[in-house]
C-alpha cells in the first residue's frame, strides 16, 4: 500500500517536470498553429489543400533528413556547416553515367556512402586532427561543392528513366503521402530512438554537455565525435537520395544554404549551440516552421527577400524567448 | 547590521526556505551550519542577489533593501563567494577578479591598474605567487578559490558571505584564509562562513546559526562553547557515534595496482607504489604537491611517464582504457570534471557502467534507473528523485551522486579524490562506513583527501607527499596528524 503510494508519488513527480520539458515544445507548436491560422486566413483556398500540405511535407523531408543528423552534432559540441555541399556531392556522384549504369540500388547506396565518408572526413578532422568544427566543416563544404562541380563539369546529370526507380519515391503515393515523407518519417524515429533510447545518444549529450566529464567517465570521446560527424553525413547521403527523387536530377547546385536552414530548425528547437541540451522533436517543429513560412510566402506572391527577413526575425525571437524560459526555470 | 526575516523560497517540488531568520553584527564572524540540502546556498544566493525570496524581508544598516541582481547586492556592500566557482576559465586572473567593476576611462579598461591591484589583492591573501596575467583555467583548484577570495576583497565589501570556502583548501591554506577572515572581523568587515567542517567553526566563529529542512533551528549560539555533540544533533536530529569504520584486522590480497616510476616534468617525480587488494592506502600532503596529478595519471587522464598495472595488465589508452580494466575516478572538482548540469540524476549516476545496462547499445531504462534508485538509497542522496536536473541538487547530494558514479559496478580500483568535499557530517560517517564495506569486497582504494584526519581515519597506509615525491610512507595506525603536517609541511620525514 505505502509502496504503491511512494511510487505514485514519484510518477507524479516525473509528470511535471515532463510537463516543464514540454513547454518548450508547446511554444513550437503554438508557433506553427498560428502559422497555419495565418494560411488559412491569408490564402483560405490554397493553404490547406492537400496538395499544398503533401508539398510542404516533401519540401521539409530534404532538409528535415539533415536536420537529424544535425542535431546530433549540435548537441554532442559541434556544429556541421557542410550538409548542403555534401548532399551535393552525394547528389552528383550518385548520378554520374558510370553510377547509374549499375542501376537504381547502386545509385542510392553510392549517395549514402558519399554522404556517410565525406561525414567520416570530417570527423576525423574535427576529433583527430583537432580542427575547430567551424573551420573544419566550412573547408569540407567548399571542397565539396568543389569536387561536385568538378564530376558534373557544372551539368546536371538526369536520373535516367532505366532508374525512374528513384523517382518513384516522389511519385508513388501511400496514404495520399509520398514514400519519400516516409523515409523522412523513418529517419526521424530512428534518430529520435538512437538518441534518446541508446547508449550512443546518452554519450552524445555527455560529449556535448562537459567533454571532460564524459572523459573521465572512460567515453572514447574523440571517436564518439568522429562518428557523430559521419552520421550527419550519412543523413546527407540519404537526403541527396530524396533529393534525386524530387528532382530528378544531380547537381551541384543542391542544397545551397541547407546548412543555415538546418542550423536555425535546430536552435528554434531548443538545441543549444553550446552542446549537451537538445531534442530532435524540438528540431522537427522548427523546420516544419521554417517550410510553413516559406510556404505561406511562396503562396501570397511575396517576395523572397522578406521571406529571409521573417526567417531572421523569427531565430531571433525564438532564441529570445527560450533565454526568458532558461531564466525563469533558474531564478 | 544584516538582519534577515522570514525568507520563504521555493524550487519546483521543493521548499528550500521555510522562513528563516539571521542576524549577523559588524565584524563578526557568523557562521551557518547545516546538512546538506538544509538551504545553506539558497539563503546566501537570496542574500547575493543570485536568487529572489517569495517572501520575507532583509534589512542591512537597519534599512530594508531589496537585492535585485547580483550587482545590487555588490553596490549594497556584500560580496559573495559561491560553493561552485563561477570564475570565467578563459581570462586572466585581474579580468575575473575585476569582471564586471573594470578599472576603465572613456570605456576603455586599463589594464595595467587591474594587474596592480589584483597583485595587491593576491599579495594580502598571502599569495602573491598567483600571476595576475595567468589565465584562470590553468590554475589548481586551491588557486582559484584564492582568486575568487581576492573578486570578493575587490569590492570593498562589508560582509563578505563564503560558501563551503576550505572545502577545496589544505590545511595550511585553511590557516591562510583564517587569518585573513580575522583580519578583516578586525577591519569591521562582518564575514558569514559556511563548512562542514566543525572545528573549524570553533576556530574561526564567533556565533552559529543551525539551519535545519529551511529552518533555523538555533541562531546566534555562541561558536567557542557550544559542545558539538549538541551543533551535531541539532543540524541531523540525531548523534553520530564513531566517524571511522574500526580498519583494524582488515585483510589484504594481492598487489591489484602497481605503480613505477610515475613522473610527470615539474609536477611528480618517480613515484612508485602499489596497492592490495581490500586495501585503502591514502595520499596526504599539500594542494599542489601532485596528489591528485597523480590519481589522473594513474587513470591515464594525463600524460605522464612509468608504469601502471592493474592484476599485471598494462593502463593504456587514456581513461577509456583505465576504465575497461576496472578503474573508477572520482574526480576532485565535481562540477567541471564529474557532473552533466543539464541531466538528470540518474543520467548523472549511470553515465560510466551505462554499457551494463545496455544491449547492442539499446538502453534497459529499466535496469538502468532500478541501479540508480539502488544508489541514490545507499548514499541517501536527497530529494531521492531519480528524473530531477543534478544541478538543482545541493553541493554535498550532488557530491554523493558522483561518488556514486563508480560505485554502480564491481571495480578493481577506486581512486578518491577528496570524496567527502562538501558533505555534511552524518552523510560523510555513511561515505565512510561504504568506502570500508568496498574494501571489504576486495576493492583496491587509493584516497586523496586534505584533511589529515581523514586520511588517517580511514587509510591503512598512507604516503606522504611532498613536492611530487613520496617522502614518507608507514602504516596509518603508527602516523598522528602533527607527525604528518610536520612532514607535508617542511618535509622532516620521521
Ligand atoms: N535551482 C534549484 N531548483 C530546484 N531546487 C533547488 C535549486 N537549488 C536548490 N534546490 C533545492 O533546495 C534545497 C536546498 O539546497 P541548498 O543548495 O541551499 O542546500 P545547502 O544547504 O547549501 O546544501 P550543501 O551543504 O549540500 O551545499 C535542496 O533540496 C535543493 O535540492
Ligand atoms: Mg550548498
Amino acid at each position: 500500500m505505502i509502496d504503491t503510494r511512494q511510487r505514485g508519488n514519484v510518477a507524479g513527480r516525473e509528470a511535471v517536470w515532463r510537463r516543464i520539458t514540454g513547454t518548450r515544445h508547446a511554444g513550437l507548436v503554438v508557433a506553427l498553429a498560428l502559422l497555419a491560422v495565418i494560411g488559412l486566413v491569408t490564402v483560405p483556398d490554397t493553404f490547406a489543400t492537400s496538395s499544398n500540405l503533401v508539398s510542404i511535407l516533401a519540401l521539409a523531408s530534404t532538409i528535415g533528413v539533415i536536420t537529424v543528423g544535425m542535431t546530433f552534432v549540435i548537441i554532442g559540441g559541434g556544429i556541421d556547416l557542410s550538409v548542403g555541399a555534401v548532399m551535393a556531392l552525394a547528389s552528383v556522384w550518385g548520378t554520374t553515367l558510370a553510377t547509374q549504369s549499375y542501376g537504381p540500388a547502386v545509385m542510392v547506396l553510392c549517395a549514402v556512402l558519399v554522404g556517410a565518408g565525406a561525414g567520416l572526413v570530417n570527423g576525423v578532422l574535427v576529433a583527430y586532427g583537432r580542427l575547430v568544427p567551424f573551420i573544419a566543416t566550412l573547408a569540407m563544404l567548399v571542397a565539396a561543392r568543389g569536387l561536385a562541380q568538378r564530376i558534373s563539369e557544372k551539368k546536371t546529370q538526369l536520373v535516367q528513366s532505366a532508374n525512374d526507380v528513384i523517382v518513384s519515391l516522389s511519385t508513388t503515393r501511400w496514404l495520399g503521402l509520398p514514400l519519400l515523407v516516409f523515409l523522412f518519417a523513418l529517419v526521424v524515429v530512428v534518430g529520435w530512438l538512437v538518441l534518446n533510447r541508446t547508449t550512443f545518444g546518452r554519450r552524445t549529450y555527455a560529449v556535448g554537455g562537459n567533454p571532460e566529464a564524459a572523459r573521465l567517465a572512460g567515453i572514447n570521446i574523440r571517436r564518439h565525435t568522429m562518428y557523430l560527424y559521419a552520421l550527419s553525413g550519412l543523413c546527407c547521403g540519404i537526403a541527396a537520395v530524396i533529393i534525386m527523387a524530387r528532382t530528378t536530377t544531380g547537381s551541384s547546385t543542391h542544397g545551397d544554404l541547407y546548412e543555415l536552414d538546418a542550423i536555425a530548425a535546430v536552435i528554434i528547437g531548443g538545441t543549444l549551440l553550446s552542446g549537451g541540451r537538445g531534442t530532435i522533436t524540438g528540431s522537427i517543429l522548427g523546420l516544419l516552421i521554417f517550410t510553413v513560412i516559406t510556404n505561406l510566402f511562396i503562396l501570397n506572391g511575396l517576395d523572397t527577400s522578406d521571406q529571409l527577413i521573417a526567417k531572421g526575425l523569427i531565430i531571433v525571437i525564438a532564441v529570445l524567448l527560450q533565454r526568458r524560459n532558461a531564466l525563469g526555470g533558474t531564478s | 547590521m544584516l538582519e534577515v526575516r522570514n525568507i520563504v523560497k521555493h524550487f519546483p517540488g521543493v521548499r528550500a526556505l521555510d522562513g528563516v531568520d539571521l542576524d549577523v553584527r559588524a565584524g563578526e564572524v557568523h557562521c551557518l551550519l547545516g546538512q546538506n540540502g538544509a538551504g545553506k546556498s539558497t539563503l546566501i544566493k537570496i542574500l547575493a542577489g543570485a536568487h529572489q525570496p517569495d517572501s520575507g524581508t532583509i534589512s542591512f544598516d537597519d534599512k530594508p533593501i531589496r537585492l535585485a541582481t547580483p550587482t545590487a547586492a555588490m553596490r549594497a556592500g556584500i560580496a559573495t563567494i559561491y560553493q561552485e566557482l563561477d570564475l570565467v576559465d578563459g581570462l586572466s586572473v585581474a579580468e575575473n577578479v575585476f569582471l564586471g567593476h573594470e578599472h576603465s576611462r572613456f570605456g576603455f579598461n586599463r589594464r595595467g591598474e587591474s594587474r596592480r591591484a589584483t597583485a595587491g589583492l593576491l599579495a594580502r591573501l598571502g599569495h602573491p605567487e598567483i600571476p595576475p596575467d595567468a589565465e584562470v583555467g590553468g590554475l589548481s583548484p586551491a588557486a582559484k578559490q584564492i582568486v575568487s577570495m581576492a573578486r570578493a576583497l575587490s569590492h570593498d565589501a562589508r560582509l563578505i558571505i563564503m560558501d563551503e570556502p576550505s572545502a577545496a583548501l589544505a590545511h595550511d591554506e585553511v590557516a591562510n584564509l583564517f587569518r585573513i577572515i580575522r583580519d578583516l572581523a578586525a577591519h569591521g568587515v562582518s564575514v558569514v562562513y559556511i563548512s562542514h567542517r566543525l572545528e573549524e567553526i570553533r576556530e574561526i566563529g564567533d556565533r552559529v546559526t543551525v539551519l535545519k529542512d529551511g529552518r533555523a533551528v538555533a541562531s546566534g549560539l555562541p561558536a567557542h562553547d557550544t559542545p558539538t555533540r549538541e551543533i551535531v544533533s541539532l543540524m541531523t536530529g540525531r548523534s553520530i557515534e564513531h566517524a571511522f569504520p574500526d580498519r583494524t584486522g582488515a585483510e589484504f590480497g594481492d598487489d591489484v595496482l602497481r605503480v613505477t616510476e610515475l613522473t610527470i616534468p615539474g609536477v611528480v617525480d618517480r613515484v612508485s607504489f602499489t596497492v592490495r587488494a581490500g586495501e585503502i592506502v591514502g595520499l596526504a600532503g599539500l594542494v599542489g604537491s601532485g596528489r591528485s596529478e597523480i590519481l589522473e595519471a594513474v587513470y591515464g587522464a594525463r600524460p605522464a611517464s612509468g608504469t601502471v598495472t592493474v592484476r599485471g595488465r598494462p593502463v593504456r589508452g587514456g581513461p577509456h582504457g583505465a576504465v575497461r580494466l576496472g578503474l573508477g575516478l572520482a574526480p576532485e572538482e565535481r562540477k567541471a570534471q564529474a557532473l552533466l548540469l543539464d541531466q538528470s540524476v540518474a543520467a548523472n549516476i549511470t553515465l560510466a557502467t551505462l554499457g551494463n545496462h545496455a544491449r547492442f547499445g539499446w538502453i534497459d531504462r529499466r535496469g538502468e534507473r532500478a541501479a540508480a534508485r539502488r544508489l541514490i538509497e545507499t548514499l541517501d542522496v536527497r530529494p531521492p528523485d531519480l528524473d530531477r536536473p543534478i544541478r538543482t541538487l545541493s553541493g554535498g547530494n550532488q557530491q554523493k551522486a558522483v561518488l556514486a558514479r563508480w560505485l554502480a559496478e564491481d571495480r578493481t580500483v577506486l581512486l578518491l579524490d577528496e570524496p567527502t568535499r562538501g558533505v555534511d557530517v552524518g552523510a560523510r560517517a555513511e561515505l565512510y562506513a561504504l568506502i570500508n564495506r568496498l574494501a571489504g569486497q576486495g576493492i583496491a582504494i587509493l584516497l586523496v583527501s586534505s584533511e589529515v584526519p581523514e586520511v588517517l581515519g580511514l587509510a591503512d597506509r598512507v604516503l606522504v607527499i611532498r613536492d611530487g615525491r613520496i617522502i614518507h610512507q608507514a602504516p596509518a595506525a603508527d602516523l598522528d596528524e602533527h607527525a604528518v603536517l610536520d612532514m607535508i609541511m617542511e618535509g622532516s620525514a620521521l
